[in-house]
């Protein structure tokens, strides 16, 4: 029972991450109708200028503080994923309005790699370790309840603590604010929101630098789990199911998928695995999305897609 | 009528506007005077929706020009003409459907929200303020709209005459001086028509808002419009009072044909 728990809740706290980086593939999709495949080169982006900042502001200003070091890190990163969506917008995006999908799509492709090697040469192509004090020591909980206990990683406790602030800010933002109302605004019918004077080239700055930042923080936790490297923007490719499985267009649908296939993949694994012989956990996600995409193309909480003929 | 319309505040010069060869409007001039109720008719495709869009910023008309208010331009770009004051409902209503309808309508205070972004996620107290002040003004829509029951529901579940005057009510919350209507009761049953020719006149009275209005019906045109525009093929064929365009002969011959 414990060590079913433990499979649980290891699968859980992974699922968070896929659900962040899942997350800012339907911000930008709500927002602007574009399938953002550059999201996996703005986690690493994201992740590497973090990194780097960290490393070298105790250099440029001698602060000793390694948790102040790091905020100004994460202010910094920000700060540079928001000129990045300046950029986007407009070098590409605004040129390419009222486009077909699949020429979008295309764009994003260019950035992705564009992203990838303007990161690499910006920050350096090494892997670099991310540091914000995570305690890397597991805990023991339920000891009087179950029977030897239940192992959990602090360290992931930590990071789904991070995720679950961040999902209620964001919820908030766009629930609660005028800004928030305007992007949703956006996201539903681009020409009436044009009517009503909401300017589409700022919400989409605002979009992708919101998108920017959840791939911070993602990159962040991955980060400092894995160590900054490359392999971090195929990160994005293990959340490209879960966005299918969730539906393109549904906020708490990117955190349930994400927590479904993560759940999935480490109870298939251990549970299944010694039967089919293991790496289920590399194609599960591929195939409970090949699943969706057979019998239900908009995801558990998407929009219906109705095509007018 | 004893209403007091003012000097023209709207003014179309020799519009033309084409998609590849077809030609859309051909050299279309008109005016809106200030507090006027100003119809523009034709069968279908005489391209009254093109006007509407041109005057909106949708389409770029390839001659000619649009005043507004003394100022003058060859195009008109669609947040610009939001902030100068011109509204417009949709045809094909263009609602943002997840939204409740209060939602909806507030983001036609959008332009009028001073608060920056970083003030409204922290909720500081101006930010507060403001949106309560913006939620009121809203409410009295909501009130004139008779849509008090429906405040919370999303508008994608409301029924279809709801759904128009939710449109209608976001126009009006950006406080417009021009109203521009793209077939207000189009699909309506006589009931739904009387209530929307209500309100526009209501508009048009209380808040002196100048309504520029597209409609299929010639009954409700003819009651409530001070002047009435008609188009055929992108021509203007008649200009006038509906008494003046009901008797023009080029217009009853467009609406029921001729014998050749």
């Amino acid at each position: 029972m414990a060590f079913f728990l433990e499979t649980l809740l290891g699968g859980l706290m992974a699922g968070m991450l896929y659900s962040l980086v899942a997350l800012g593939f339907v911000l930008i999709f709500k927002a602007s109708g574009v399938f953002n495949f550059a999201q996996g080169a703005m986690v690493l982006f994201a992740a590497l200028a973090m990194a780097r900042f960290a490393e070298w502001i105790p250099q440029w200003t001698g602060i000793d503080s390694k948790l102040l070091a790091n905020l100004l890190a994460f202010v910094l990163a920000s700060a540079i994923m928001w000129a990045v969506a300046w950029l986007i917008e407009y070098l590409a995006l605004r040129h390419l309005v009222n486009q077909e999908g699949t020429t979008l799509l295309m764009a994003t492709l260019g950035i992705s790699y564009f992203l990838d090697g303007l990161g690499q040469s910006l920050f350096g192509s090494n892997i670099y370790k991310i540091d914000i004090g995570m305690p890397k020591e597991p805990i023991m909980v339920f000891e009087g309840w179950l029977e030897g206990g239940m192992l959990i990683n602090k360290e992931d406790l930590y990071a789904a603590m991070i995720a679950a602030v961040l999902v209620a800010g964001l919820t908030l933002f766009f629930q609660k604010t005028a800004t928030g109302r305007a992007l949703r605004a956006v996201a539903d019918d681009h020409q009436a929101a044009q009517s009503i004077g909401i300017p589409l080239n700022r919400i989409w700055v605002i979009v992708w630098t919101v998108a920017g930042v959840v791939a911070l923080v993602a990159g962040m936790i991955w980060g400092s789990k894995l160590g900054v490297q490359f392999s971090l923007t195929t990160v994005a490719l293990r959340a490209l199911p879960v966005v299918i499985l969730g539906g393109l267009t549904s906020v708490p649908g990117a955190i349930i998928g994400g927590l479904i296939i993560g759940v999935g993949e480490k109870l298939s694994e251990v549970f299944l695995g010694p039967y089919v012989g293991g790496g289920i956990e590399i194609w599960f996600a591929y195939v409970l999305a090949l699943v969706f995409l057979l019998f239900r193309p908009q995801g558990l909480f998407g929009e219906k897609i109705i095509d007018r003929v | 009528m004893s209403k007091k319309i003012g000097d023209v505040i709207l003014d179309v010069n020799n519009i033309s506007l084409s998609f590849g060869g077809v030609k859309a409007l051909t050299d279309i001039s008109f005016n809106v005077r200030e507090h006027e109720i100003r119809a523009i008719i034709g069968p279908n495709g005489a391209g009254k929706s093109s006007m509407l869009n041109c005057i909106n910023g949708v389409y770029t008309p390839q001659q000619g020009s649009i005043s507004f208010k003394g100022q003058t331009f060859s195009h008109m770009d669609s947040h610009q003409v939001a902030s100068m004051g011109i509204a417009r409902t949709f045809q094909n209503l263009a609602l943002f459907k997840g939204m409740s309808v209060i939602d909806n309508i507030m983001t036609g205070r959008n332009l009028r929200i001073k608060s920056n972004i970083f003030m409204q996620a922290l909720r500081l107290g101006a930010a507060e303020r403001e949106e309560l002040q913006h939620r009121e003004f809203v409410e009295h829509i909501i009130d004139f709209l008779e849509i008090q029951a429906y405040r919370k529901t999303p508008v994608g579940q409301l029924p279809y005459g709801l759904q128009k005057r939710v449109d209608l009510g976001r126009a009006l919350a950006m406080e417009p001086k021009v109203l521009l209507l793209d077939e207000p009761m189009a699909g309506m049953n006589l009931e739904e028509k009387q209530d929307m020719s209500r309100f526009v006149l209501d508009i048009n009275d209380e808040y002196g808002t100048t309504v520029v209005l597209i409609e299929h019906d010639m009954g409700v045109v003819m009651d409530i419009s001070d002047r009435v525009v008609v188009l055929d093929y992108g021509k203007k064929i008649g200009d006038g009072t509906p008494n003046e365009v009901r008797s023009n002969p080029e217009v009853i011959s467009a609406y029921l044909g001729t014998g050749h």
